[in-house]
């Protein structure tokens, strides 16, 4: 990847395994600072391995990873977690209602989130307010996934790992979702990280890509290379041969 | 009880064997063995009972509480295989209840200090003990599996272990009280404790096995506490690793 901007994640010949199984192989390569950069693959290929090695959830059984210049083992795991925050496909909830769900970030932290603050993140999403108050399991799949997006951006994160989360959505919920990552990146600079299986998303909204196989990655670039990739696996899967 | 009454309640055996050989239930084996462990077991405790009451000697307490323990632990611990030390966290959960509920019980004066109440009293405390271990450890242990996604959701927002796998702590040191708890509301209505029964029909004045039971109860239900709490938080530390990471198999 030519990477003309500051690395926000550094990854230096990063392994990856449980037991006897190979997850990730020689990882190396750069998501650049203050940029979207995509990772496309099929399943199974690591992508979402790839995002909980950034977040420190898992450590690499070889090589470096690198957060902003620093190593991640010299981050304590509550301060590099913070800065690098996460939202899954699955959104996970605690058991509540939508505002216990917001405030669990700063509760986390001794504090509370401020009730205007919570609706105010609810309609940066495209979620009424009047679901502050609804239990969590009341919501849609969308609703949820909305709901884990702004519970994410409580910590306010310079880094946003995304494990396919608008997966679930309807179009709809998507663009709005895409417009929020896009508005949070524009205004504050933040690096986002998208897992999406979804290739025109990528080249829509991504500025980099990495195309991810097999626990590799295959090519990495500016998203346009999704149109016409190099690497013969990449073409494969890029033509749906490799699903 | 003569020895002629005492070999007449072996009916009671013969009639679940009969039970068993008529509708082939094929448990006479297991019955029959049990039975015959039950009576050499008991007959062994007695005897070594007798001993060490006559004895009066602290050592023989102390080896006998020690065993109690020793096989306690041995029998809790299957249930926790998962959880890394688990041997060692139960002995110590049972060594501290052991302490802190004789302590109480000597220290006030409530019971004497010999042999006649330490052991009996220790072995229905280390016994509640450790069904309350095998409980919770059950219980815990599915638990952490099945929430996996929440834990790592609060580590993942910058949660502390602690604070990662509270939800599944909480959640299993109640569910494994319940059971003491649940018990304490409905005796005398429902069942009468087996040690309150054998006083009373070994010829012990009504009240005073009634007080000894409500001594027992209230013990049984510190122990219950003391043991869910202690082992939890034992425990919980070892599902993680020094970069705060849910350590998985």
């Amino acid at each position: 990847m030519s990477v003309n901007y500051k690395p926000a994640i550094h990854f230096q010949h990063v392994d990856f395994h449980i037991g006897d199984i190979e997850i990730l192989k020689d990882i190396t390569g750069s998501f650049p600072q203050g940029r979207i950069t995509t990772l496309v693959g099929p399943s199974g290929a690591g992508k979402s391995t790839l995002l909980k090695l950034c977040n420190g959830l898992i450590s690499p059984v070889n090589g470096e990873i690198f957060v902003k210049d620093k190593a991640i083992a010299d981050y304590e795991p509550v301060e590099l977690r913070r800065m690098v925050g996460m939202a899954l496909q699955s959104a996970p909830m605690i058991n509540g209602t939508v505002y216990e769900n917001l405030n669990l970030p700063l509760s986390l932290q001794g504090q509370e989130l401020a009730k205007a603050d919570a609706l105010e993140l609810l309609e940066d999403v495209g979620l009424k307010g009047d679901l502050l108050e609804r239990k969590v399991k009341d919501l849609s799949g969308g609703q949820r996934q909305k709901v884990s997006i702004a519970r994410t951006l409580v910590n306010k994160p310079e880094i946003l790992l995304m494990d396919e989360i608008t997966s679930s959505l309807d179009r709809a919920s998507k663009l709005e979702v895409e417009e929020l990552i896009s508005k949070i990146n524009r205004k504050y600079k933040t690096t986002i990280i998208w897992i999406t299986h979804n290739l025109q998303q990528a080249l829509e909204i991504g500025d980099y890509t990495w195309v991810m196989m097999d626990g590799q990655v295959i090519e990495t670039g500016e998203s346009s290379l999704l149109e016409d990739p190099k690497d013969p696996r990449a073409m494969e899967f890029v033509k749906g041969v490799v699903s | 009880m003569s020895y002629w009454a005492l070999s007449l309640t072996l009916i009671f055996v013969l009639i679940p064997l009969v039970l068993s050989k008529t509708l082939n239930l094929g448990l006479g084996r297991d019955m029959t063995v049990a039975t015959l462990r039950s009576i050499v077991q008991l007959l062994a405790v007695g005897y070594v009972l007798k001993f060490v009451f006559d004895s009066e000697s602290l050592l023989y307490i102390f080896l006998m509480v020690a065993l109690m323990i020793v096989a306690a632990t041995h029998n809790a611990q299957k249930k926790g295989a998962a959880i890394q030390g688990i041997a060692w966290k139960i002995a110590v959960t049972l060594i501290f209840v052991e302490v802190l509920t004789q302590g109480i019980l000597i220290g006030f004066n409530i019971t004497p200090a010999t042999a006649q109440y330490i052991i009996p009293i220790s072995g229905m405390v280390i016994g509640n003990s450790m069904v309350l271990s095998i409980l919770f450890l059950n219980r815990f242990t599915a638990e952490v599996e099945d929430h996996q996604d929440q834990t790592e959701l609060i580590l993942s927002l910058g949660g502390t272990p602690k604070q990662a796998i509270h939800r599944q702590l909480i959640t299993s040191i109640k569910a494994s009280m319940i059971p003491t708890i649940e018990s304490q509301k409905t005796v005398g209505l429902v069942q009468l404790p087996g040690m309150m029964s054998g006083q009373i029909i070994a010829g012990a004045d009504p009240i005073q096995a009634v007080q000894f039971q409500l001594l027992i109860m209230f013990l049984l239900l510190t122990t219950a506490a003391v043991t869910s709490v202690s082992l939890g938080y034992l425990s919980y530390p070892t599902l993680f690793n020094k970069r705060m990471q849910l350590l998985k198999g």
